[in-house]
């Protein structure tokens, strides 16, 4: 045991003292905030920005359609004709929207055209086609005597409050957190194991490279010094992770309390532009944000957790086998493509899986994909905040367990045989072998 | 005498592949011995073993008295051919790291460090990466690996590659130092001018067996020729030859210094030496007279031969 410790104490220092750990460990944070603050930054100076567009309207039905908001201007050059207008515009304004002449309403909406110089947003036009669309549509109604009013009146807005049969509320919000979080958790694990399995396999290589490995197994046990180095990086992992957390909330606050006031005053302007929908935002936002703190008191937390533990444990600890398995067989890293694949795709497929899983948490092919151990990890966090039943957490628990115990030993003994192994390209033939050493 | 190390009928295979083929070697206390043979015959498996890196698939070693246990570890320092170091990590760190895998406690590996660290006028490197380090310093650094826990064994295999002359000189001076201080040595080298400066006893394994073992100097009795070299006076050198060769299995050797005829004469069974300086004594005067001894080379090369 001593010797196990010492072994882990050199991998986690050896890890944490590299430069480029430190780097990345100090850096990624302030980078991401950087790239957080950027965005919000472009996107304010995006919305500041206030163009003016020319309308002619030869149909001279919708020109009250075109009222300016604070970041569109309208100017009516109906009175120029199209001709004058355009060279106008070209010369004044961002862009020209054209209105042919037309007696009928129904034939109102054909013909409109926008000319510009550059190719307009989707977002512009579809905005403009909304207005024209319902300016049109008002006059329809209009036309066949009805209030408008009235019409208005009518519209109804549904929200969906589901319930199970024990009385757990769930609803839309609910269930988008509930992808959010175990999204989060899959994503989480998935990233882990890549990143941390590829360091157990470069350190395995580092030692097979500098022929250190030979003094250092007339020591110890083989299988030693491969758990040492799993655990040790694997500390090394949660450290970062650890120094991520704290300094990811401590920069979060620190942007937000720098653009927070900006933010807000960006939403109302939204608001601006359609009233109706703020209004309905405003009557639900008090309700919506009691449902949400709801939804995550409702979510089986302490079972989250633990179980978060328990895949990230097994599953980390069988990748990083297979990875030290893998760096034990070759001589350097160039050669490590060929086994990189059978291994990768499995996370793949349960990433992939993981995010249909989400939509549908309790069809078949989650239950397949959450019990298979390979995937279980991944997609098993998915589906718990969903609510998983008990039997089938433990059975894909047992899998794992049961898995990873089969795999550790398989890695130890390709992994003891590989590491004293030089200039030969292995072959699966080759690692088959290795086995009945 | 007693044998610090005994190997008994070890065999191993790699799947179909024959490493070491009932192989059998007894080191005596105290001793160097050298393993010789030829790359690929099999010492580097048997060291392995030996080392308790790989296991046999039969056959038993013993440490002493007792059969080879994982604790054995702390009593055996191996200096493999391969050497390498963790390249990023300081001098001083490592060899602690290392001293303590093998079972030394912090304090006492530090102590022992200084003593090494100061003897090879090296204490300033503590805090140098091996990385920084020229291939000979990092020799050093590994030659204290292999001996800073007082192995009662040690193997060294190849130990003086890499080193200048003088450096190669420092170490064999500490590796002659370390066997008059009680410790055995097992020694592994194509080297052979220092199998014969170092070893007392040698063994050699060639195509995974052992085919010859023992004293050097026994062997060397064993594989005598027969062979002296002489060195004649004469006026007529061409007339001395043909009337030797009459008498004598005789062949010219290369010219001498003092431009006397040297010739390389093999005796046949039943002749002596004695028979041989007679008659040359008759002849002429003898100038030189020596038998010619088998190098360990000689030996090496005949014995591999031979096996075929």
């Amino acid at each position: 045991m001593g010797k196990l410790k010492l072994i882990i104490k050199r991998e986690f220092l050896a890890k944490v003292k590299n430069k480029s750990f430190i780097i990345l460990t100090l850096l990624s944070p302030l980078l991401m905030a950087g790239l957080f603050s950027l965005i919000i930054f472009l996107n304010e100076k995006n919305s500041e920005e206030t163009r003016t567009i020319a309308f002619v309207d030869e149909s001279h039905q919708l020109e009250t359609v075109f009222t300016d908001s604070e970041h569109t201007k309208y100017v009516n050059l109906t009175a120029l004709g199209l001709e004058m207008a355009k060279v106008k515009t070209k010369e004044f304004y961002y862009g020209l929207i054209y209105i042919p002449k037309n007696d009928s309403l129904i034939n109102l909406s054909k013909g409109v055209a926008f000319y510009s110089e550059d190719t307009p947003s989707l977002s512009l036009l579809s905005d403009i086609e909304s207005k024209l669309e319902k300016k049109i549509r008002n006059l329809k109604i209009e036309q066949l005597h009805v209030d408008v009013e009235k019409i208005k009146a009518t519209e109804t807005n549904v929200n969906i409050a589901s319930e199970n049969f024990s009385g757990e509320k769930s609803s839309k919000i609910g269930s988008l957190l509930r992808m959010a979080v175990g999204g989060g958790f899959g994503y989480l694990i998935f990233m882990f194991i890549i990143i941390y399995g590829t360091s157990v396999m470069r350190s395995v290589i580092e030692e097979k490279t500098s022929r250190i490995i030979e003094v250092i197994i007339s020591s110890v046990k083989p299988f030693q010094l491969m758990l040492g180095k799993i655990i040790g990086n694997a500390l090394a992992g949660i450290l970062q992770f650890i120094i991520w957390m704290i300094s990811a909330g401590f920069l979060m606050l620190l942007v937000t309390s720098i653009f927070g006031i900006e933010t807000a005053s960006s939403a109302t302007s939204v608001g601006q532009m359609n009233p109706e929908i703020v209004q309905q935002v405003q009557q639900t936002s008090a309700s919506e944000l009691q449902l949400v703190l709801q939804e995550i008191k409702s979510l089986p937390i302490l079972t989250m957790f633990f179980s978060f533990i328990i895949y990230f444990l097994g599953g980390y600890l069988i990748y990083s086998s297979i990875y030290a398995a893998i760096g034990a067989a070759v001589d350097s890293e160039t050669d490590t493509q060929q086994f990189m694949m059978p291994v990768l795709m499995p996370l793949i497929i349960a990433i992939y899986v993981g995010f249909s899983v989400i939509e549908n948490p309790h069809g078949p092919i989650a239950l397949g994909f959450s019990l298979f151990p390979l995937t279980s990890p991944i997609v098993m966090l998915m589906r718990i905040p969903f609510g998983v039943p008990w039997w089938q957490i433990v059975t894909s628990m047992l899998l794992l367990i049961i898995t990873f115990i089969a795999i550790v030993w398989f890695a130890a003994k390709i992994y003891r045989v590989g590491i004293l192994m030089y200039g030969k390209k292995p072959s699966y033939k080759e690692l088959y072998k290795w086995l009945k050493y | 005498m007693k044998n610090i190390l005994t190997v008994e009928n070890v065999c191993k295979n790699y799947g179909n592949f024959t490493a070491l083929n009932n192989v059998s070697i007894a080191v005596p206390e105290g001793s160097i011995f050298g393993l010789l043979g030829p790359n690929g015959a099999g010492k580097t498996s048997l060291i392995r073993i030996i080392n308790q890196i790989t296991l046999p698939d039969s056959g038993t070693i013993y440490l002493g008295d007792e059969k080879l246990q994982p604790h054995h570890i702390q009593s055996i320092g191996y200096l493999p051919e391969e050497r390498g170091l963790y390249k990023s990590m300081k001098v001083g760190e490592q060899v602690l790291y290392l001293a303590q895998l093998k079972g030394m406690s912090k304090t006492e590996a530090k102590k022992k460090l200084l003593y090494w660290f100061e003897k090879f006028e090296i204490t300033d490197w503590w805090s140098k990466k091996i990385q920084e380090l020229s291939k000979g310093m990092a020799q050093k650094v590994q030659f204290i690996v292999t001996v800073l826990h007082s192995p009662k064994l040690l193997i060294f295999d190849e130990p003086f590659s890499g080193f200048d002359p003088i450096n190669a000189n420092l170490i064999k001076d500490e590796i002659l130092k370390l066997r008059d201080e009680g410790a055995s040595i097992i020694f592994s080298t194509h080297r052979m001018e220092s199998v014969e400066e170092l070893c007392e006893y040698i063994a050699l394994i060639d195509k995974s067996n052992k085919i010859l073992d023992g004293k050097l100097n026994d062997i060397k009795q064993q594989f005598r020729t027969n062979q002296f070299e002489v060195g004649l006076l004469s006026d007529n050198k061409e007339v001395l030859f043909s009337e030797i060769e009459t008498k004598f299995k005789v062949q010219k050797s290369k010219a001498s210094i003092n431009n006397d005829l040297r010739l390389l004469i093999d005796l046949k069974n039943g002749e002596t030496s004695t028979d041989l300086i007679n008659y040359l004594n008759n002849k002429s005067q003898i100038t030189h007279f020596t038998e010619i001894i088998p190098s360990a080379n000689d030996i090496f090369l005949k014995a591999v031969a031979n096996n075929g």
